[in-house]
């Protein structure tokens, strides 16, 4: 700690320099910190929750119906506790360009599955008196300007109705407030309808439902419970496919894109350009001190102890920088609207750092080793 | 000396000392070298899948779906719109005489991909005018699929990108085997990610009953579309839009197409920044390594003006080094790199070739060169500063 003065005043010779590494550090990290952070956030999984519930869709495809009936057969599963299903309504708002995700479902088991939706059993009370009723939530609810009372006309583009045209109506009962992990989620920002009315109204594909979500009682139990449901109907033409909740998620956005090549790529990229910038600074900075450092030895310091010193001067530089980087994007990931983690998870900053130490070590080893291997008398010379 | 010779002679007295600066100088190569070659990969990403689904046949064609339908797959038509559809003004006779229309289904199936992940392929059904109206499909191996037998042909990209398609093996869907008995190309439009069976026998595997989604028809000449588009929209019975094969591909790429771009240039923006404080710093170090070089200069009655647009000169040729490495490496590594996607809304996996193009090039070069003249402005400036005295004293 004695030299930290030395250190110090090493480290900020030229203050333009440095000042300028350590933004290219802090830019670096920052990207870091977004990209790693998205990619981290999705293969954890969104929620600590996520692995208490299941989703069972049908095994051809996630837009495929299945038969309502299944459901009554997975609760005679062994751990299965509750069991909520949602049906794709497909909406919109006046014009098909205005998308309303709206979903039918049991609301009563929805708000036990989803207890993140805060949807209070006094709203369940008002959907089932109300038949055509609609819960929604305040995200949707602000973006429209809706309020409790309000009907909503909504087209859609899949479902004709027993009048024979595709458009229906509802009446908002209640908004409710999903909690901020939920507020960028297709659940949280949902338009739910009435399954029982919907169905009956409705012209075609009575009966079945898109998706169950299963409430189970042990999450270790997770696979088993998973092979059992999707035992009911293997071999009929209606296979089921079922995951928990966070390994649908994850699976839904790897056929979107590979997010883990794509974010480690840049990441590379931009850490190998990082430490040509890194190891140049202070290779520049070693190279200017060497009459410095010989006096530095003259007056004592070890081969050593000088490379050391640099050693630490390039640690200091790169983990202060990337710890900035990291603390700026640990503010930005939360402003980026991906079923994504709202805040930096642990195993991001710890890597960070650990990438932060590597770099410095290349970086700051050469000049190091230059600096260990000094002959004073030649470095004062100016040879 | 003309102001110009001065220049010419300072920014080539430069450049000649460059290699002794090498080290520096190639941070704001490297530095460059990788926004460019990200900017470049992410946009021809973006490139590649709107080309994919823009692309059209040699026909011009024009598709229907029911009003609302953002996609095929949420459509619904009946088998008398379709008639009606078909045999509206504006749509070309093929040599029978009969319309050139192709009532269509499209479903999603969950298959392997080969690295072990599912994803949902695109399962259509075509009848025998399918292949008059798509005269682009072309079976380059094996043979048609029969009427009433479980058989399908596959686009030859979803060959390559699924478990177990090969001609000759058995897929199980709906409960029943299906063989692939060919593989077709289609010139390089969206539908070789595609699956394809007999529209009746696909129909009824699904129990979907015996309507279409889609239809696709052939347009008569030049005024065709509006033609074409006036019969159906004025017939108060059919609820349906219409659009060119290109307008429809273009909407339906547009989603990703955008999202794509904005990571480009998000990702891109933020490594910029970092490559112009980089740039900065080797810029600095460049000015102070020659400043008594520059003091010498201006002390024997060089201008300011001189000295300045050298170290621009600098900058600029390091950026365009840089630049030109980066679009290299975009071009050698993805250029016709084969990725799949979501294909936007509800629709399946769509396999597309990333398009390194020259407008991406040049746009990578652009930002090359914004970011080399940025990264010389303010040691250009401190450079036309130096006070010559205590530069010439300094060393």
């Amino acid at each position: 700690m004695k030299y930290f003065v030395l250190i110090w005043a090493g480290l900020w010779r030229k203050k333009t320099r440095t000042t300028l590494t350590m933004l290219s550090i802090v830019v670096a990290f920052l990207l870091f910190g977004l990209l790693q952070g998205i990619n981290q956030g999705i293969k954890q999984g969104s929620t600590d929750t996520g692995n208490h519930r299941l989703w069972t869709a049908a095994r051809m495809s996630s837009v495929s119906s299945m038969a309502a009936s299944l459901m009554d057969r997975m609760l005679t599963v062994k751990g299965v506790r509750q069991i909520a299903h949602i049906s794709f309504f497909g909406g919109y708002f006046q014009d098909s360009k205005n998308a309303v995700s709206a979903f039918a479902t049991n609301v009563d088991k929805l708000a036990i599955l989803y207890p993140e939706l805060n949807i209070t059993p006094a709203q369940v009370a008002a959907m089932q008196s109300t038949r055509p009723g609609a819960l929604i939530g305040r995200p949707l609810a602000k973006k429209y300007g809706w309020k409790v009372g309000d009907k909503i006309p909504l087209g859609t583009t899949i479902w004709t109705n027993n009048d024979g045209n595709n458009n229906w109506a509802f009446d908002i009962v209640g908004i409710f407030d999903p909690s901020p992990q939920f507020e960028k989620s297709p659940l949280g920002s949902a338009f739910w309808i009435n399954y029982d009315y919907w169905d009956e109204a409705r012209k075609f594909d009575k009966h079945r439902v898109h998706e169950f979500f299963v409430q189970i009682d042990d999450p270790q139990r997770a696979a088993e419970i998973s092979a059992q449901i999707d035992k009911l109907t293997e071999n009929s033409p209606e296979e089921t496919r079922t995951q928990t909740e966070n390994s649908a998620l994850q699976s839904q956005l790897k056929q979107l894109a590979d997010i883990n090549f794509i974010a480690n790529s840049i990441v590379g990229a931009v850490m190998f350009t990082l430490l040509f910038l890194t190891a140049n600074t202070m290779m520049q900075s070693v190279r200017e001190r060497i009459p410095e450092l010989a006096v530095l030895k003259t007056l004592g310091f070890t081969g050593g102890k000088v490379s050391i010193l640099i050693l630490i001067e390039s640690l200091l530089l790169c983990i202060f920088a990337a710890g900035v980087g990291l603390a700026l994007s640990s503010v930005f990931v939360k402003l980026i609207p991906i079923l994504g983690p709202s805040r930096l998870l642990p195993i991001v900053v710890i890597s960070g750092l650990g990438i932060a130490v590597a770099l410095a070590i290349v970086s700051g080893l050469p000049p190091a080793l230059r600096a260990q291997r000094l002959n004073i008398v030649d470095a004062l010379a100016g040879r | 000396m003309s102001a110009l010779t001065q220049i010419a002679a300072v920014s080539v007295m430069n450049l000649r000392s460059l290699p002794q600066r090498i080290g520096t100088s190639s941070v704001v190569v490297i530095g460059i070298a990788g926004v460019v070659a990200v900017l470049i990969s992410v946009l021809a990403m973006s490139t590649g899948f709107m080309r994919t689904l823009q692309k059209t046949g040699p026909e011009n064609r024009a598709i229907v779906v029911r009003t609302g339908s953002s996609t095929e797959l949420v459509s619904v038509l009946t088998n008398e719109a379709a008639l009606t559809i078909a045999d509206s003004a504006g749509v070309k006779k093929g040599s029978d005489g009969r319309p050139l229309a192709s009532p269509e289904t499209l479903l999603l199936v969950n298959l392997s991909k080969k690295d072990g992940e599912d994803a949902s392929a695109p399962f259509r059904g075509l009848t025998q005018d399918g292949f008059a109206v798509h005269p682009e499909i072309k079976l380059t191996s094996g043979r048609m699929f029969q009427r009433g037998v479980n058989e399908m042909i596959v686009g030859k990209s979803a060959q390559r990108l699924y478990r177990g398609l090969d001609v000759g093996s058995e897929v199980k869907l709906f409960g029943a085997t299906w063989t692939v008995v060919g593989t077709f190309e289609s010139s390089g439009t969206g539908r070789e990610s595609e699956l394809v069976a007999d529209k009746q026998t696909l129909n009824s595997a699904y129990q979907r009953g015996n309507g279409e989604q889609s239809i696709w028809v052939v347009l008569d000449g030049q005024g065709g579309f509006q033609t074409f588009k006036d019969s159906i929209t004025t017939n108060p019975q059919l609820q349906v839009e219409v659009s060119t094969e290109k307008d429809y591909g273009t909407q339906q790429a547009s989603t990703i197409s955008s999202i794509l771009k904005i990571v480009a240039y998000v990702v891109g923006g933020i490594m910029a920044v970092g490559a112009i404080f980089g740039a900065l710093n080797t810029m600095y170090s460049a000015v102070s390594a020659r400043s008594r070089e520059i003091a010498t200069l201006r002390a024997i009655g060089f201008g300011p003006v001189p000295v300045v647009i050298s170290v621009f000169v600098e900058a600029l040729l390091l950026a365009l080094i840089g630049g030109s490495i980066g679009a290299l490496i975009a071009w050698l590594m993805f250029n016709g790199h084969s990725v799949d996607t979501l294909g936007g809304g509800f629709g399946g996996q769509l396999i597309f070739d990333l398009a390194v193009t020259p407008a991406l090039v040049a746009l990578g070069i652009i930002w090359a060169c914004a970011i080399g003249v940025i990264g010389g402005l303010f040691p250009a400036i401190r450079a036309a500063r130096l006070p010559v005295a205590t530069a010439l004293r300094a060393v």
